[in-house]
């Protein structure tokens, strides 16, 4: 073990899937000559040379397309978005032609993609570069969507994706680049598998699961949470939106009573209400309490600094609802 | 890695350019100094705000892309619409936004003109006919055509102008707009600012089009390329094209060549360009421009700098009101959602 930033992962899990399969191509803006915008496939055209490593103009439609296109006839591209609110621009070829192109087709055309990028608020980037869109996601079948927290979820589920032979949203928050955390050395082969959540903190009084950022700001929360008021709380790292590990949570659950389910996109309609419907349809035993979620406030994301920390569900908006539940 | 050399400094890239060029008045050509001065000091300050973390996310200043803003401000009225890039501060200072308001903006200030929400990439006003700045490649674009549909379908004597990057050519809602406006005749000047960057991509690496107003003859739009950094050209050519707008001759394209002298946003390493790169393309900015131009019309250095200190106070004062603006109420945070 070693420890590496969560870029560094990422890059890793990248160049050794290149080395690996030669299938393994990248397309995106500024990621080749430059590095990268904010350096996750820095040193990648170096080694792998402008074929295998595209800048790509401003066309997010088109390269998309191209991607699928490459992909269903068998190579494997990785997309790097820029701002992941950019999938927009690109919505009808990932969501109308990727996602539904091996159900479409009758298991003939797969489409072995993935799509990766920055994404999330917290650094005043607005209305239009802060969004979370794993729930959007998980609304279309045929689309897995994978939300790692930490350098070694980032590497091994990367690596799982880039394997798999289905379209893969691979969301990274922009606020988890620079965490750092062990990641086996260099030459070990691991992955993380797809659809696996992960106990990050073991309690009995609450189960809160959650995932990607969110994830760091509720172990924190949970620390505090203990200090202050002796709550023991369990975290449940989800790891993957889609497929959904409700298992693991679901076992969690049977041992706390109560269920919090946190995420950075909306609240309403999100990921966390899916989970707090699940529960309720195939364990409501379990609870000792009405399960919550806890998601975006149902507006845009402000710049201002007082405004955005106001809307996000981070840290005092995870522990105000923590001791609403507890109390 | 490899470092772009531009083939052609701005001059001598000037092809088949078939434009107009005016002699403007020295009194006119002073406000213009004025404001195009005030734009470069309020980048400048916004620069060391944010060097200082007073402002997050992403600011994109327009230092050297003045004489594109100046000369379309000038050729055009308050009543025709205006829609940018999240490069925009210099669009809406020359159309005349109060420095206080844009700056308390990026801060996210209350007193800001949009309360904080928007920052530094969705300036707006629409009492000034600015209509919106986008942090979406290419979005602004058929907004403008939208409102050029607008007006003509209203019946009113209004133009509108688009201003996009060269990066933006690459998006497909473009072309679809170029063919609409073309093929309906909109009242609408499409203005590409050609700095010859895409963020940290030079646009030769890209492009399988080496001059960017070739792109919409096949439409068979009317398109020029031109010395943006000349207000007297730019004024000049967004006056025609505005003119063919409003006898409904239909839209023109206009490639205004210019040069980023600062980052692509606030924080840029820059590592993709030289500083010989930059220096030499010095010689060519609007603002060294414009002032040459003066001095050699008789304008005095002293009347020069007498414009430059009223400025440097109005922009000290206007950073010092948004510095010392409240925070935007937390109430805030949930209004504007649905207009009510
Ligand atoms: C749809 C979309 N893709 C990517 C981006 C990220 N991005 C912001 S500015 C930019 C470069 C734009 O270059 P250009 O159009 O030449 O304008 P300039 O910044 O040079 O003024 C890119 C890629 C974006 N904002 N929107
Ligand atoms: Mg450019």
């Amino acid at each position: 073990m070693r420890k590496t930033t969560y870029i560094q992962a990422i890059n890793e899990a990248m160049r050794d899937e290149m080395r690996r399969d030669e299938r393994v191509f990248l397309m995106g803006e500024d990621i080749g000559h430059y590095g990268g915008l904010f350096r996750v496939t820095r040193n990648l055209m170096e080694e792998f040379g402008e074929k295998r490593v595209i800048d790509t103009p401003i066309s997010e439609q088109g390269f998309i397309g191209m991607a699928t296109g490459a992909a269903m006839v068998g190579l494997r591209p990785i997309i790097e978005l820029m701002y992941m609110d950019f999938f927009l621009v690109a919505a009808d070829q990932i969501f109308n032609q990727a996602a539904k192109m091996y159900y479409m087709t009758g298991g003939v055309v797969n489409v072995p993609l993935v799509l990766r990028g920055q994404h999330g608020g917290g650094k005043r980037y607005g209305s239009q570069h802060s969004q979370s869109v794993e729930s959007t996601f998980a609304q279309f079948p045929g689309i897995k969507v994978v939300t790692p927290a930490t350098p070694y979820d980032a590497k091994g589920l990367l690596v799982a994706a880039i394997r798999d032979d289905n379209p893969v949203l691979f969301l990274e928050h922009k606020m988890l680049y620079f965490t750092r955390g062990d990641v086996p050395d260099a030459d070990v082969d691991y992955v993380v598998p797809i659809g696996k959540a992960d106990i990050k903190r073991e309690g009995t009084d609450l189960t809160l699961a959650t995932f990607s950022y969110t994830l760091l700001q509720a172990l924190e929360a949970a620390e505090e949470l203990k200090a202050e008021y002796g709550f023991d709380i369990e975290v449940v790292d989800l790891r993957s939106i889609t497929p959904l590990d409700m298992e693991t949570v679901l076992a969690s659950v049977a041992k706390t009573g109560r269920l919090l389910a946190v995420h950075e996109s909306q609240s309403n309609c999100g990921i966390g209400a899916e989970i707090v419907a699940r529960i309720y349809e195939e364990a409501p035993y379990l609870l000792k309490a009405p399960a919550r979620r806890l998601g975006m406030a149902p507006v845009s994301i402000p710049v201002s600094k007082v405004l955005e920390e106001e809307i996000l569900p981070w840290k005092k908006n995870i522990k105000a609802a923590v001791l609403e539940m507890l109390r | 890695m490899t470092k772009p050399s531009l083939q052609a400094s701005i001059p001598s890239a000037l092809a088949d350019v078939a434009t107009a060029k005016v002699t403007l008045p020295n009194d006119e050509l002073l406000k213009m100094y004025r404001s195009m001065f005030l734009i470069r000091r309020v980048e400048e300050s916004l620069l060391e705000l944010a060097e200082s973390g007073k402002i997050g996310g992403a600011m994109h200043t327009a230092i050297g892309h003045e004489g594109s803003a100046i000369g379309a401000a000038w050729a055009l009225n308050k009543t025709d619409y205006l829609t940018c890039t999240y490069r925009g501060h210099h669009h809406s200072l020359a159309r005349g936004m109060d420095p206080k308001r844009a700056i308390a903006e990026v801060l996210g200030k209350a007193t800001g003109f949009a309360k904080g929400k928007g920052g530094s990439m969705h300036f707006v006003d629409p009492s000034l006919g600015l209509m919106g700045a986008n942090g979406i490649v290419g979005a602004q674009v058929p907004h403008a055509t939208g409102m050029a549909l607008a007006a003509r379908i209203r019946g009113e004597d209004r133009v509108a102008i688009t201003f996009f990057g060269d990066g933006a050519l690459y998006q497909g809602l473009m072309h679809e707009t170029f063919n609409m406006a073309q093929k309906w005749k909109l009242p609408v000047i499409f203005y590409c600012e050609n700095n010859r960057y895409s963020e940290m991509t030079p646009i030769s690496r890209t492009s399988s089009v080496s001059e960017i107003y070739n792109f919409v003859k096949a439409y068979g739009m009317v398109s020029v390329q031109i010395n943006g950094n000349d207000v007297e050209v730019v004024y000049a050519t967004v006056k025609e094209a505005a003119a063919r707008a409003r006898a409904g001759e239909g839209p023109t394209f206009i490639e205004g060549l210019t040069y980023r002298l600062s980052g692509h946003m606030a924080g840029d390493l820059e590592t993709y360009r030289t500083s010989e790169e930059i220096e030499m393309q010095k010689q060519y900015e609007p603002l060294a421009v414009l002032q040459q131009r003066l001095i050699e019309r008789g304008v005095s250095e002293d009347q020069l700098e007498k414009i430059r200190a009223e400025v440097e106070a109005e922009v000290e004062a206007a950073v010092e009101f948004a510095q010392d603006s409240p925070w935007p109420p937390i109430a805030e945070a949930y209004t504007d959602v649905y207009k009510v």
